[in-house]
């Protein structure tokens, strides 16, 4: 029973497929909180500081952290293995199988946009701010409160570039997790040929969701940024976050 | 019809291969595939080379024997069928048609066309199978089976064993194989005594024999010459992870 | 000097023979059985069954079979279903109908106890194949599902789709794979059996063949058995897979081995008509096609002549414009009526000049009736699979317009003669299944195939070979470095030098069509004594021909199929040959073999029980030398032999 889950090709399927939901699931909750900056910063900074350097928030980051290295590592060992399995000599003339999605035979090139990604968005909000209290310190390499997200949201997507590299991630994500959706419930097994449009189906409907969302914020504040005043951090950043 | 093709030779699995070309001309749109072949090879007879080395045997779709990558699909372009049941009607007069073996670790070439698909029956030897005794089995009405049940194990069943999938599929997988079998055999009271250690059985030496993983993409039931579903392979997950949970 | 032929027939009363001889055979104990080897070759319904029982009696079994998987054997193509007395329809079946239906069907050519012995253990069949898992059609009380077939006026007929035979040898594949896993027997596939062994008087084993790295091996084993399917390849068409072949079976035979009935060979009507030279062979339509589809021709030779320029569509003619000929004859069974009846008729109709399409040999199967009585669905949930083959190879929807159907090549009844016990006539030699000439007298009926090969596998043979094996209990392992092994390898090590020596001018394939088209010709559907003795003379010159002009290509140390085909040819060759002189002695038409000149008045097959009441058993002599007859005669203790009748 231990091991199952490490050496059976079925095991480390239900590895991808378990760390998968979470993940989704954590996405969900994730832009509907940064939805929350586009209504009220406020707010918004209020579950910052939910999510600060409380333990549970620092615990449930490190699960976090724990749930993608997994459904990486995962993935290259899965990769590693199929790679092989495929033997050293290839096709020389391959054709599309009618049905089959371009985002199923591509989700390792699409993860590793999403870790790329990832890695970015660390380096945007996550040292800037759980990092920097955990370190102690009350003002980030911007200058600005670590507890003060909204502002930071504001100040990133004020720029063109951050906003470009963000849409991309997105799109990534939209193949990804449209594959990933309904795979995951394949890979437990509740799925049949009656299912399949519904889960297809849904799997569409939340990976867009979770796109719309999250672009919703980003576009928002690029917008703001265009027009000065009418960004709704400035009652948090005092006009100053993104040069207005 | 003519036609130019540009096949696989390799004289053993021990050699090197590399494609050649052949032409074959006045072909009848209503000669099969293979029969187009036979054409090619008594021709090469007759010009004292080696005629091409390719599965066949019952040619109507039935024994799994004939396999071909054919243009970039399993079994050929056209859907639902075995390459013995394809005619050259499916393909544009003057066409290049490049025919490639089996690629697939676990199916290594024996010699031009012809792989070993050994590795099919080992996965089945592991436990594709209802352990019963010649002779010691109740009637057979004995244990009613809901019709719906019948028919799906069936579908299952169809399964030729010839293994389009896991040549088609991107990981070399052989699931959907597995799947027919654990699948046909759980939906039935008979086969559903030891499917938790057949489920067991049989993705371990899948697993063994170096077949990838599932990767969910679909592309095998695409390929499959009797349209097998990937839901047989939802099954066959489910069985599988019911069994280890209960360990 | 004659062959012996003692069939072993028990005595007593014909529903007891078997149980008695149960009886009386010897066993050998769990322990004497480890040490015994058994060596099976081909992996069909036959094959597969008797390894799978004798690995789990605890012999040691070796299984040989040609394809790369045993599960490839051609028993998987069979369609329609298999017969079992099990009178689940209630409609008045039972063991003793099913056997007079079996031995009629033959025309009154087979062994009266043997055929009765199939009916009786036909239900035990199909509770060991549901056991196994076998998918077969249900109703939705959850109780199996019976359809009707060819010869029969009951629904005794099991099925899983239109693929039966799939699903049964994919049940004695499995049973095969579990005594693999557990050790009792082992597989070689991609083996070719060339030579069987045979050591003072008895089977000791057989030269082999490897395909893939074309080394000659030897094995040894205390008893052998044959189950290698029939010949119809001898006719280069046929419904047969492209390597069914008669060679393991002819080896025997030039051993010693009596060759049984050769020349009773079944063409089945419900084929795809030939299209063309450069065909490889015929695909079979399953006969259960005939229980919704009505055959027919034009009543008008305008309207055939319209419909081969194709001026007008098949369903363009009117109802009274078609001839339902077997309904028109035999108005009891109608499209029913037993594959040999329905052939001919179709020859009849096409020699007539009524055929149908370009090359006059077709004749129309129609579901138009059966469609406005059923339904559309209905219709494809029972035949869609052959509907959709159909459509795949002729571009032509039998939903829309009727099949064209002609007969071909598809079972041949003949073969090596068994005795009761199904041993050849060289002891520890056993012949199976097809192989065998043994349940089906000169015709067999639908879906009685599956059955006999499943019976012989799982509930004779693992019985009878006991009997002899029980005198084996004290034989050592069978050493293959005897002279006899010495000899046979050698033999066909040379057998191969000299074919790869002769470096003709024509391919395998070549002599082969050619040969094929004299069989078809004068050894086919209606024989006559000029035809036969053309026949013998040009199969002669043609294996002359052969000797001297072949070319095959490759080395004989490697995956050469060239090879394997040329080898194969070989005993067509004689094969042929022997089918022409059986059918020349026999004169008389008999169930599938039909000497034109021995016909009723209206075209029926005309028996004579007086001189013909036999199985003829040839013994070879050599290749150009003529082999001798010896008659096993077919007393009929219980059965009163008629005129076959269908009509009423």
């Amino acid at each position: 029973m231990s091991c199952f889950l490490c050496n059976s090709s079925l095991g480390k399927k239900l590895v991808m497929s378990v760390t998968g939901c979470c993940l989704v699931l954590f996405l969900l909750f994730h832009m509907a909180m940064n939805l929350v900056a586009l209504i009220s910063p406020e707010g918004y900074n209020v579950i910052c500081s939910l999510l600060g350097a409380n333990w549970y928030a620092v615990a449930a980051t490190a699960g976090l952290g724990a749930l993608v290295v997994l459904h990486f590592v995962y993935a290259f060992i899965l990769t590693i293995n199929n790679y092989r399995a495929r033997g050293t000599q290839r096709y020389a003339v391959t054709a599309n199988e009618p049905g089959v999605e371009w985002a199923s035979k591509n989700m390792l090139v699409l993860g590793v946009i999403v870790i790329l990604g990832l890695s970015l968005h660390l380096v945007h909000f996550w040292s800037k701010m759980m990092l920097v209290e955990l370190m102690g310190q009350h003002q980030n390499a911007l200058g600005l409160d670590p507890t003060n997200g909204a502002v930071l949201v504001a100040f990133t997507f004020s720029k063109w570039y951050n906003v470009a590299l963000y849409l991309v991630w997105l799109a990534a994500l939209w193949f990804h997790l449209n594959h990933g959706v309904w795979s995951m419930f394949q890979t437990v097994g509740w799925a049949n040929d009656t299912w399949y449009p519904r889960l297809k189906c849904a799997s569409k409907v939340v990976s867009t969701l979770v796109i719309l969302g999250f672009a919703a914020v980003i576009i928002g504040f690029f917008v703001f940024s265009l027009c000065a005043g009418a960004c709704p951090a400035a009652g948090v950043c005092g006009g100053g976050c993104c040069g207005h | 019809m003519n036609f130019k093709l540009k096949i696989w030779r390799q004289k053993d699995a021990k050699s090197a291969g590399a494609f050649e070309t052949y032409e074959v001309k006045n072909i009848s749109a209503d000669t099969s595939f293979l029969e187009m072949l036979d054409i090619l090879n008594n021709d090469l007879v007759h010009a004292g080379k080696e005629p091409v080395a390719f599965d066949h045997d019952c040619r109507e779709g039935i024994c799994g024997m004939c396999s071909l990558h054919i243009d970039g699909h399993a079994h050929g372009p056209s859907q639902a069928v075995t390459t013995c049941q394809m005619y050259m009607r499916k393909f544009k007069d003057g066409a290049t048609i490049t025919i490639e073996p089996w690629r697939s670790a676990a199916f290594p070439v024996i010699k031009d066309l012809v792989v070993n698909r050994g590795a099919y029956d080992e996965i089945l030897q592991a436990g594709g199978f209802v352990s019963v005794r010649t002779n010691s089995v109740p009637d057979g009405n004995a244990i009613p089976i809901p019709k719906a049940d019948a028919d799906e194990s069936m579908d299952a069943a169809a399964c030729v064993g010839c293994g389009a999938c896991a040549a088609t599929c991107k990981n070399g997988s052989a699931m959907l194989f597995v799947a027919a079998r654990v699948s046909s055999l759980a939906k039935l009271p008979q086969g559903r005594v030891e499917g938790a250690r057949r489920a067991k059985a049989m993705v371990a030496k899948m697993d063994e024999l170096g077949f990838g993983n599932c990767t969910n993409t679909g592309a095998c039931q695409a390929e499959c010459p009797k349209q097998i579903s990937i839901a047989h392979i939802a099954r066959l997950n489910r069985e599988f992870l019911a069994a280890k949970l209960q360990d | 000097m004659a062959l012996k032929l003692d069939s072993k027939t028990p005595a007593g009363e014909l529903s007891q023979k078997w149980s008695n001889h149960k009886a009386a055979i010897k066993v050998v104990s769990p322990a004497n059985k480890r040490k015994l080897d058994i060596i099976i070759v081909g992996t069909g319904l036959g094959g597969a069954s008797a390894a799978a029982s004798l690995g789990e009696l605890g012999y040691n079994v070796k299984v040989f079979c040609i394809q790369d998987s045993p599960r490839r054997a051609h028993s998987i193509a069979a369609q329609g279903g298999i017969n079992a007395a099990k009178n689940y329809q209630n409609d008045n079946d039972s063991v003793y109908r099913l056997f007079y239906d079996t031995i009629k069907g033959g025309d009154y050519r087979a062994r009266e106890a043997n055929v009765y012995r199939l009916a009786e253990v036909s239900n035990l069949i199909i509770d060991q194949c549901v056991a196994q898992g076998v998918p077969f059609a249900r109703e939705y009380g959850g109780l199996l599902a019976n359809r009707s077939f060819g010869g029969a006026q009951v629904s005794r007929t099991f099925y899983a789709r239109g693929q039966t035979g799939q699903q049964l040898l994919l049940g004695a594949y499995a049973a095969l794979n579990k005594e693999i896993a557990a050790g009792s027997v082992k597989s070689y596939p991609r083996h070719e059996m060339l030579d069987i062994v045979v050591e003072d008087g008895e089977a000791k084993g057989i030269i082999a063949r490897n395909l893939v790295t074309g080394e000659i091996e030897r094995h040894g084993a205390h008893a052998v058995v044959i189950a290698t399917g029939g010949y119809g390849n001898v006719f280069f068409l046929s419904t047969n897979a492209m390597g069914s072949n008669g060679s393991a079976a002819f080896q025997c035979y030039r051993k010693g081995a009596g060759f049984a009935n050769p020349c009773f060979t079944q063409i089945h009507p419900t084929c795809i008509p030939i299209h063309g030279t450069q065909q490889s062979k015929l695909t079979l339509m399953s006969e259960s096609l005939r229980n919704d589809g009505r055959i027919w021709v034009p009543k008008k030779l305008e309207d055939v002549e319209a419909i081969r320029k194709g001026t007008k569509m098949p369903s363009d003619i009117a109802e009274e414009d078609r001839d339902y000929y077997l309904e028109r004859r035999y108005p009891a069974f109608g499209n029913l009526v037993p594959r040999d009846v329905a052939s001919r008729a179709a020859k009849e109709r096409c020699d007539a000049g009524y055929g149908v399409n370009e090359t006059g040999l077709a004749v129309f199967l129609d579901f138009k009736t059966a469609i406005e009585r059923l339904g559309k669905d209905i219709i494809k949930q029972r035949y869609g699979n052959l509907f959709d083959m159909y459509e795949e190879i002729t571009d032509v929807s039998p939903y829309e317009q009727p099949m064209q159907i002609f007969p071909a090549v598809h079972y041949t009844m003949g073969g090596i003669w068994v005795d009761y016990n199904l041993m050849t006539t060289i002891p520890g030699l056993y012949a199976i299944g097809e192989a065998n000439f043994s349940d089906h007298g000169a015709n067999r009926l639908g879906a009685s195939a599956l059955m006999q090969g499943l019976a012989d596998g799982y509930f004779v043979l693992p019985y009878t070979i006991g009997d002899y094996l029980s005198k084996k209990i004290q034989a050592p392992k069978v050493s293959t470095d005897t002279p006899a092994f010495d000899e046979a390898e050698k033999a066909v090590k040379d057998k191969i030098a000299k074919l790869f020596s002769i470096n003709g001018k024509q391919s395998v394939d070549d002599i082969h069509k050619r040969l094929g088209y004299i069989m078809w010709d004068n050894v086919g559907m209606a024989r006559t004594k000029e035809s036969l003795e053309k026949a013998i003379k040009e199969i002669q010159a043609l294996r002359k021909e052969f000797w001297s002009d072949v070319k095959v290509v490759g080395t004989p140390d490697s995956f050469n199929v060239e090879l394997e085909k040329a080898l194969r040819l070989v005993d067509y060759l004689e094969l042929g040959e022997l089918m022409a002189r059986d059918a020349l002695n026999r004169e008389e038409s008999c169930g599938g073999h039909f000497r034109s000149e021995h016909q009723t008045e209206d075209g029926e097959a005309l028996r004579h029980d007086d001189k013909f009441a036999y199985a003829a058993v040839w013994e070879y002599k050599g290749m150009d030398v003529e082999p001798e007859l010896t008659k096993e005669v077919l007393d009929y203790e219980f059965v009163h032999r008629a005129q076959r009748n269908y009509k009423d």
